[in-house]
Parts: C-alpha cells; structure tokens; sequence
C-alpha cells in the first residue's frame, strides 16, 4: 500500500496516512488529485480506478469515503475489504462512528490504523486482536487519572 | 462535540477543534489558529516548565493545525522530549508527531533514534511496538542504519511476544524497502522462513508479507519457503475442519494469508517436486470448485474476501501459465464474472482476462469471449470498465478477428471518453498495421481514425501510414484515391491535410488519369484547404506543390501564380516566405531534368517497429501491454523469456528516438519535406553484425540466433572431429514475400553454404545447410551476410554464426593418474590461462556439468580431490593438428566466484577457450 486517504464529500481531508516517503508538495497534489478524482465517480461506479501505475481503491461510508492506493500487483477486492475492516474497527471503538468522531478524535483513529496496518501491509487481521490492544493502550491512558504509580506498573503488563 | 468514554479527553484540544469549525470563513480560521500558535509559542518559551499533559496537549494541537494543511515550524523538540516520558499516552502522542512530521532528513533524527532505543530496549512489548512503528512509518536512512542489525534479532528471538514480532517483520521489510543495501541477509532468514510454520496466524501473515518481498530479490535464499507455503495454504484452503477463530472473515478462512501466500508462490516457477506440485494444484482446484458453491452470506464482504482468494490463485495459474486444464478453468470462471451483476467483478474479470490472452493455453479460449466484451465497451456506464475492455480486446486480437475488433473500437471510438481516446486511436493504429493482411484496409483504417478523432491522432500515427504508402507500392494509387475522396468533405481535420497534402504531392500522378481527379482539380482541392490550416501544414504543402510541378508540368503556370502572390512570398513566417522564394526560383530557373531529379518519389524508408508501440509502451509504462507477439509468451520469469522480452524492449524505446529520420523537430511538420534540396540518398551505413545471442550457443548447438520484426533466423549444427554442418532456417514472419533473398559468408573456415533460393513466401521458412571445415585455431567466428527485398527496400543483415573454436572438440575420457601426468607435463607458464570471475548466474551444479559437457569436454569423476570442483578433457580437431586440452573449474559458493584454469598445449588455445567458457557462468 502507498497511502490511504480520508475525506468527506466536500472534499476536506480528515486522515492521511502515507507509507512510502514524499515530499509536501507530492503529498499536496495527490491529495488534490484523489479527492477530485474519487467525488467525481457516479454512484454505483466500480470501486476501482487506474492512477499512474498504482490502483485507487474507494468506499463511500455514509459522509466518508475512503481511499487506498496500492501498487499494481496487488488484490484490489482485498483492499476493499482492508477498508472495510478498518470502518469495523473504528465503529466497535467509538460506537457507530461518524465524521465528527474522527474529526475530534483525529489521533484516534491514527492510533487503530496503527495497530492494524504498518509499513504499507496489514498487521493484524483479527478484529478481537486489534480491540483487545487497543482497550489495552486505552487502560493506560486512564491510570494517568488514578494517579497511583503503583496500578500504573501492574496494568496492561 | 461527541462524548468518547474511553481514554482521556484533552479538553482544550476539543475546544481548539470546535472553534475551528465554527469559523464561517478562511480567513477567520487563519486568525485563530495564528492566535494559537501564538499561545503554544509562548507556552513552550515561558520561564514555567510544562507539565507532561501540558506538552502533550500542545503538540496534539500543532498536529491538528499541521494536518488542516498549515505548516509548523517549532514543536519538533517537545514532541522528541515527550517520547522519553514514561507516561504511556505522552509517548504515543510524541511518535505520532514525530512519525507524521517528521520528514526522513531531519536533524533530530539523532535525539529520536534515541529514544527508539531506549524503547527497544525496554522490554515492554507496548513500547517496543510504539518504536518499531515509528522505524517504519519514518523509514530514513538513518534510522536503517542504526536498526538494521537490531531488528532481526528481535524478530526471530525466542522470547519475543507475538505482536513484537509481527511489528518487526514489518518495520524490517520497510526498511528492506527504503535501503534494502542495510539489511544484509544472514542466518536469520532461514529462522524467518520458518515463522511459515508459526502458530499465530497475526505473525505467519507479516511474516509472508516480509518474505514475499525478499524473495523477490533473492529467490534463492528462500526457496524452501515454497513447500512450507504450500502446506500452509492447503490447510487453510482444503480442510474444513480446523477453526481459524476469528481469522475467518466473513465465513472465509484467513483470506489475507491466503493471498498472500498465493502472491509468495508467484515469486517462483511452479514447484518441481511433484508430491509438492500436486498439493498446490489440488488447492487451486478446490479454490475454483468453492467459487461454484453457494455463498454462505449474502454480505458482500463474503463474496469479496471469497474471490479475492479467487482472483489470486488466477494470477498464480497464469503467473505458472503450465497446466492447461486450470486456465482454462481460469477462463471459464472469469467468463462468469465478465456477466456478473457487480460492476467490481466484471472489471476485475476484463483485467485478469487480459493477462490470460497473453498464454498460448489460454489465447484461444479468452478469444471466445469477444462478443461479450464488445457488448461490455457498448453498454458499460463506468469509464474505467470501458477502458479495461479495450485493453482486453486489445489483448485478445489475432489475424482471425483483427477486422471486427477494429471495428468495434472506431464505431466506440465516436462516442469514447476524451480521456482515453488518445490510447484507442494508438491501439487501433497498432492493430492496423499488425494484423493488415490488405493495405487498403490499413489506409482506410487510418483515414477512419483521423476522421472520428483527429486531435487524437498523434504525429507517430500520420507518420506511420506515409512511411508504409511510401514503402508498398502496392497501395499507393489506393491511397491517393482515398485520401482525394476523404478531402472532398467540407470540413476535415488538418491531420487529413497533411496526410493528403503529402501523399498527394508524391503519388497524385497516380490518379490524374481520371478527369474527375485531373491535376488541376487536385491542386484547387489542396489549396482550398490552405488558409485554414497552421504554418507547419502550410508549408508542407507548399512542398507538394512544387512536387505538383514537377509532376504536372500542365499546372506549373498556376502554382507559380500561387507561390508569386504577396501572401507567399511577403508571408510574415519566415519559414513560408522562404519556400514560397525558393520554390518558385527552382521552378522558373531548372530545368526538367534537374526538376525531376531534385523532386523525385522518396526513398522508402528503412523497415524499423512502429514508433506507435513505443508510444503505448511509453504511455502504459513497461509490463502494462500485452505481448503481441504471435507466439505467445510465457509469464512464469524463465530466464530465456525475460531476456527476450528485455531486448524487445530495449529496441523499441530505441527506435522511438527516430521516428522518419526527422524527429529533431518533432512538433514542426515543416521539416517534413524541408530538405527536398539536399535529398541526398543516405549513404548506405556499415551495418551492425548482430551477435547479440552469440554467447547463449557456446555451450548448446541449436537455437534462435537472430531476430528482429521480419525475419527469425534459427540453427541446427552437428560437430565431428574438425567438421561440422550447421542447418540455417529462414522464417519470414510477416505476409509478404521477400525477394532477391540471397546469403554469403567469408571464405575463411571453408563454410560451404548452398545457394539459397532468392525469394521466401510471406509466412514461410527455408531451410540452408552450411558445411564448416576447421583448418587451424582460430578465434573470430564467420559473419553471415543476407540481404533481401522486402515491400520496397532492401534488407541488410548481418549475423556472426556461432562456430567457435570448442565446437571441434572430441571428449576424451581418462584416469586421475593419467589426468595429473598430463596436468603436469603442460605447467609452461604460457600453456596455462587462469581466470577468476563472479557468479552471473545461479552457482548451481547440475547446470555447471551440463554446461561443462556442453562446451564439448568429458567431464571427469573422482579425479579432484575436492568434489565441488569439476575437471574436463578433450582434443580440439583442426585439420592440421590436434591440440589436448584439460581444464578446472572450482566454484566458491560463499563468495560467489568461479577459478577457471586451462592447460593446453598451445597458449591461442588455452586463452581462447578461457574467454569462451568463462562468460557462461
């Protein structure tokens, strides 16, 4: 995978996540280039389209639509189904998720994205295994408010 | 502002973000942040030191801003400083700052390495997860160097948590990624390859990942991955029993392992064992068998994940493109699809179909799909489907159904999408001179092309079909009829003129017989279209005008009258003016015979590929086209098929920079006929002798040894003592003749060859028979020369036959003792020639020996005392002398190198045998 990009129907970019090293201005232009290129398909297009040498793969969720690029060897009804996986798992933590949740969440959402994808490929494809670190990590955050040094080494280890 | 119950909310981060949308404009929302990062500013340079939750608050706030798309410039070194806190959640938000912004040549790449070790080292699978996935999101040379050798340690140690070392493999198959020279292999891969076997299905599915790309540059460090991927994928495919947990999506067990093994198994030939191979075969059959089965959901998750594995396990059939029964299995599934109710599988079907018409399997099956995908360019709503159709017709295109199928693309090509119909006039133009069994129908085909879609038709195209008028006479008198008919519509495109301008101008003689069509008519036709065109066809035709004259002496009055007018000859173009000048000067001051020599018919051009495909090749990158050649290619990377198709493509881009000897100005068409003065016939250039397939027939006596668009040259030869007989078979691959055929050679080495008859049919081969004598050593091999007629021109090529001195070679077998003795007795410093070389090919043995007995030698058991090493007699027959020869050759596995050592009893030998066998391994 190359990069995956969120953005509303209006166009505004709510996540971006790169996996290979670009320049700002590359990273500019693509967003450009995606987001009118992907809000101009009719509805019930395919959810494939060709991109220089890369293959764009989109969703629409509700407000959403996201859109992952991956090289071209790659299996395009997999990646939909990589998306897919990723809605799930935002949906199971912030509960039927919308926009707003990862507009006001933003590092949220980078953080399961991290526990499911690295370095351009799937990490972890089981859903239980994903919610489980990250309640985990989120186990962690709470002990902050506990204040007791104590809990904080037992928890989660 | 929606509540979230877990975690802990950063309030004055919520409050920064509504306030931001709440902006009603963007200016509003530059104001705050501004006020903002003024706040953080002044926070982060106050005498106060910030508490943990401060800091990590205001980071959080610079990435928020930095990714609404405002640049940040301060903040690096908080964020740096949060990521040795030992509060878990100020340490995840550092390396997230730091993995977004921090771009891979920063200075803090150092204070971060830091941490990352501190981290690693911790022991904590958390925070060793957090600092693996900072490595690989930044992925800088830096952080390769400092972690290279660290991480595989940590990936195949026995102590380390699953989850760490799903990471790892990861982390390190980015960095392979990035700076693959700093991942050194080693003893771990052999451990990473049995991570095949894990139990965790979360660590075998980044382990295929990670030995999926390695295996890709260096296969064979993990060729037993193959057996261990096989077995795995059968488990998960074939047996219905085992519970996968929740690694079954959707109903369909690991479909993300499963594919990913099935990518794995495509970085290698199909497996030679054949317990293995028919495991693998048995799993592929059971993968299309479930694909009959009735879905087990209706989601479309399941029928997604379900034949992605599908789609997969396509690509691995045809990647091994070997047992017919599968693809065409595979055909026949993708035919289903081509009618499926989701838009998402008929394109997917229209793609993998495409590559399927590249098997000689499976060409003919896919063929029968034509209608279907015809009706699928007529009637899909979605522009990339139709594209992907073209391609498949494209693809699927052969002498037998060339006409309908350039058919249906011009009749789309009305109504096509402007975006892709620059790709479609290319294909069509492609097809058309490929498959044109009548040049009529090609000229036609062009004319179409420039009718419906002219802006379309690129310079190559328009080029292409005045070379193949010029060169077929044949078509000639067709053409300029047509292009004088296509003229007569009041409005047609400037492509049209410069076509007509030029073929006119050269052939318009052909059809002033008919009055209908007499000179006159078609200079009023020509220059009709003159005021509407731009300079460049302008001053094309002021050319065919004066070729007019020169053709026509009846109409030379008229032009002149044209070329004398104020608008030529004060033309405000420079370019124009001075034709209009010259033009009328030559007119008026030569006389006929300089005329006709001066403006004579071009020369036919030389016979190259059409720029054309060098075009589509270029604009679809390298691998996107489908091979056109008539025999199909294989795709399963045997390295004779890749080094074919290399030179292919080699030769096209080549010729893509000479395009009619005029492409210096490529976007002027003016320089098209600008040199009608100094139409000098090129001088006829030394032509290249072509040994370009020489080395491959050192070690093997049958084989292509030449080819190129016309003609395919291959040889048979047999060797005994000092003579041999070489058969040489002529194909032409095209459907014309070629005439005046004939073939020499030098006279040195005796090479007898049978007259050969002068002409071949379009289609056919023949066949030649040389016999070869070898009068004493020698080192360079005879060039065969042939030269032929082909549509008008003259054909050169030269070859250099592969007779090398080793084909005299009689094998001789010997005893150890016998060896030594005479390894001793030729120990002149002058009898020896030693080389040590590196490795070009895989150090394999079976392939050195028969390489070794190839060459000409017996191969000698049990004579060297180490048997790694091989050792080889023989006696090289001149017809003057005899010459023994021994040779060694000892492979060092571990430094991929080769020491080759040659004893004979004369120095010429020795060294020419050395050169000669030491390029072949």
């Amino acid at each position: 995978m190359r990069f995956l990009l969120l953005f509303s129907r209006q166009g505004k970019l709510r996540l971006q996540k790169w996996f290979t090293s670009m320049s700002d201005r590359e990273k500019k232009k693509i967003i450009r280039d995606m987001t009118t290129m992907v809000l101009a398909r009719q509805a019930r297009s395919c959810n494939f389209l060709q991109w220089k040498d890369l293959k764009i793969i989109y969703k629409r969720y509700a407000s959403l639509y996201f859109c992952l690029a991956v090289e071209s060897q790659e299996n395009e009804l997999l990646a939909l189904e990589i998306i897919h996986r990723y809605v799930e798992l935002l949906d199971k933590y912030f509960g039927n998720v919308c926009e707003l949740d990862i507009i006001f969440n933003f590092e949220k959402a980078y953080f399961i994205l991290d526990e499911f994808l690295m370095g351009g490929e799937i990490q972890e494809t089981s859903k239980q295994i994903v919610n489980r670190s990250i309640e985990a990590s989120d186990m962690l955050q709470e002990v902050r408010f506990t204040d007791s040094p104590c809990v904080r080494r037992e928890a989660g280890f | 502002m929606p509540a979230v119950s877990k975690g802990d909310g950063m309030r004055g981060l919520a409050v920064f973000i509504s306030d931001i949308r709440n902006c009603k404009s963007k200016e509003a929302e530059v104001k705050r942040i501004n006020k903002e990062l003024a706040n953080i500013r002044s926070k982060f340079k106050g005498d106060k030191a910030l508490d943990g939750y401060s800091k990590k608050k205001y980071v959080c706030k610079l990435l928020f801003i930095f990714l609404l798309g405002h640049d940040i410039d301060f903040g690096h070194m908080e964020a740096v400083n949060l990521l040795s806190s030992n509060k878990y959640t100020e340490k995840q938000i550092g390396y997230l700052f730091i993995s977004v912004l921090v771009n891979s040549n920063s200075d803090l790449i150092r204070l971060i390495n830091n941490a990352i070790k501190n981290d690693l080292t911790s022991r904590n699978p958390t925070f060793m997860n957090l600092a693996l996935h900072c490595i690989a999101n930044v992925g800088s040379r830096e952080m390769a160097e400092a972690f290279a050798s660290e991480i595989p340690r940590i990936l195949v140690a026995g102590d380390t948590m699953d989850s760490v070392k799903q990471s790892a493999a990861l982390c390190l198959l980015r960095l392979n990624r990035t700076s693959p020279d700093l991942v050194p292999m080693g003893e771990w891969t052999a451990r990473v390859v049995h991570l095949l076997n894990d139990q965790h299905l979360g660590v075998v599915t980044a382990a295929t990942s990670l030995i999926t790309t390695l295996a890709q540059k260096n296969p064979d460090d993990f060729k037993t991955s193959v057996s261990l991927a096989v077995a795995r994928l059968s488990r998960i495919v074939t047996s219905a029993s085992i519970d996968l947990q929740d690694y079954t999506y959707y109903f369909v067990a690991a479909p993300w392992l499963s594919v990913k093994l099935l990518r794995l198994l495509q970085s290698y030939p199909p497996p030679e064992d054949a317990a293995l191979r028919s495991r693998l075969t048995e799993c592929l059959e059971t993968i299309l068998n479930k694909a009959q089965e009735p879905p087990k959901s209706k989601k479309v998750q399941h029928s997604n994940a379900k034949n992605a594995v599908l789609f997969e396990a396509i690509a691995l059939i045809i990647h091994h493109d070997s047992e017919p029964t599968l693809l065409v299995r595979a055909c026949n599934q993708l035919g289903q699809f081509l009618q499926h109710r989701e838009t998402n599988l008929r394109y997917l079907a229209l793609e993998s179909m495409c590559t399927l018409a590249s098997s000689e399997f499976s060409h003919e099956a896919v063929k029968t799909h034509m209608e279907t995908v015809i009706n699928a360019l007529k009637t899909e709503r979605d522009v990339s489907v139709r594209q992907r159709a073209v391609d498949l017709l494209y693809a699927m295109c052969d002498r037998s159904n060339a006409k309908q199928i350039v058919a249906e693309m011009l009749s789309y090509l009305e109504t096509a999408d402007y975006s892709i119909r620059e790709e479609i006039v290319l294909k069509v133009a492609i097809l058309a001179e490929k498959y044109a069994v009548d040049y009529t129908w090609y000229v036609d085909t062009i004319l179409n092309l420039i009718r419906i879609a002219g802006d379309y038709v690129s310079e190559e195209v328009w080029y292409r079909v005045i070379q193949i008028v010029i060169n077929r006479d044949d078509v000639q008198g067709y053409a300029a009829k047509t292009v004088f008919e296509a003229l007569q519509a009041p409005a047609c495109h400037e492509n049209l003129v410069k076509v007509g301008g030029y073929i006119l101008g050269e052939f318009g003689n052909l059809i002033a017989g008919d009055s209908r069509s007499s000179p006159l008519v078609q200079f009023n036709l020509l220059h009709s279209k003159f005021h509407l065109c731009s300079v460049p066809t302008r001053a094309l035709l002021l050319s065919a005008y004066i070729k007019f004259i020169n053709l026509f002496p009846e109409v030379k009055a008229t032009i002149q009258d044209v070329l004398r007018s104020d608008s030529q000859l004060r033309n405000a173009d420079v370019e124009l003016q001075q034709r209009a000048v010259e033009y009328l000067r030559l007119s008026c001051i030569a006389s006929t015979d300089i005329l006709a020599t001066v403006l004579e018919e071009m020369p036919p051009f030389p016979e190259r590929e059409s720029s054309i495909l060098a075009k589509l090749k270029k604009k679809k990158g390298p691998g996107k086209l489908p091979d056109m050649d008539d025999s199909r290619r294989s795709v399963n990377g045997s390295t004779e098929h890749s080094e074919n198709t290399d030179t292919t493509n080699k030769g096209s881009t080549h010729s893509f920079t000479d395009v009619l000897n005029l492409n210096s100005t490529p976007s002027s068409g003016a320089s098209l006929l600008i040199d009608v003065f100094s139409e000098s016939s090129a001088p006829p250039a030394a032509i290249d002798v072509s040994e370009e397939n020489f080395p491959r027939f050192v070690c093997k006596n049958n084989g292509v040894i030449y080819e190129n668009q016309l003609l395919q040259i291959g040889l048979k030869s047999e060797y005994r003592q000092n003579l041999g007989r070489m058969y040489v078979f002529y194909g032409n691959k095209t459907s014309t003749q070629f005439l005046s055929f004939s073939s020499s050679s030098p006279p040195q080495l005796n090479v007898h060859p049978k007259a050969a008859d002068p002409m071949i049919e379009g289609g056919a081969q023949m066949q030649q028979i040389l016999n070869i004598e070898c009068v004493s050593d020698f080192r360079d091999a005879p060039v065969l020369n042939i030269q032929f007629r082909y549509g008008g021109t003259l054909q050169n090529i030269a070859v250099k036959l592969p007779v090398m001195l080793n084909k005299f070679f009689q094998p001789t077998e010997m005893m150890s003792q016998d060896f030594f003795q005479r390894w001793k007795q030729l120990g002149a410093p002058q009898q020896e020639v030693q080389k040590i070389f590196k490795a070009k090919h895989p150090m394999d043995t079976e392939v050195t020996k028969a390489k070794i007995l190839g060459f000409g030698v017996a191969l000698l058991d049990g004579v060297d005392p180490n048997p790694a090493n091989f050792v080889g007699a023989g006696v090289i027959h001149t017809k003057t002398t005899q010459v023994g020869c021994l040779l060694r050759l000892e492979p060092n596995m571990q430094a991929q190198m080769y020491r080759l050592t040659l004893r004979t009893s004369r120095d010429s030998v020795s060294q020419r045998l050395c050169e000669l066998l030491s390029d072949q391994f």
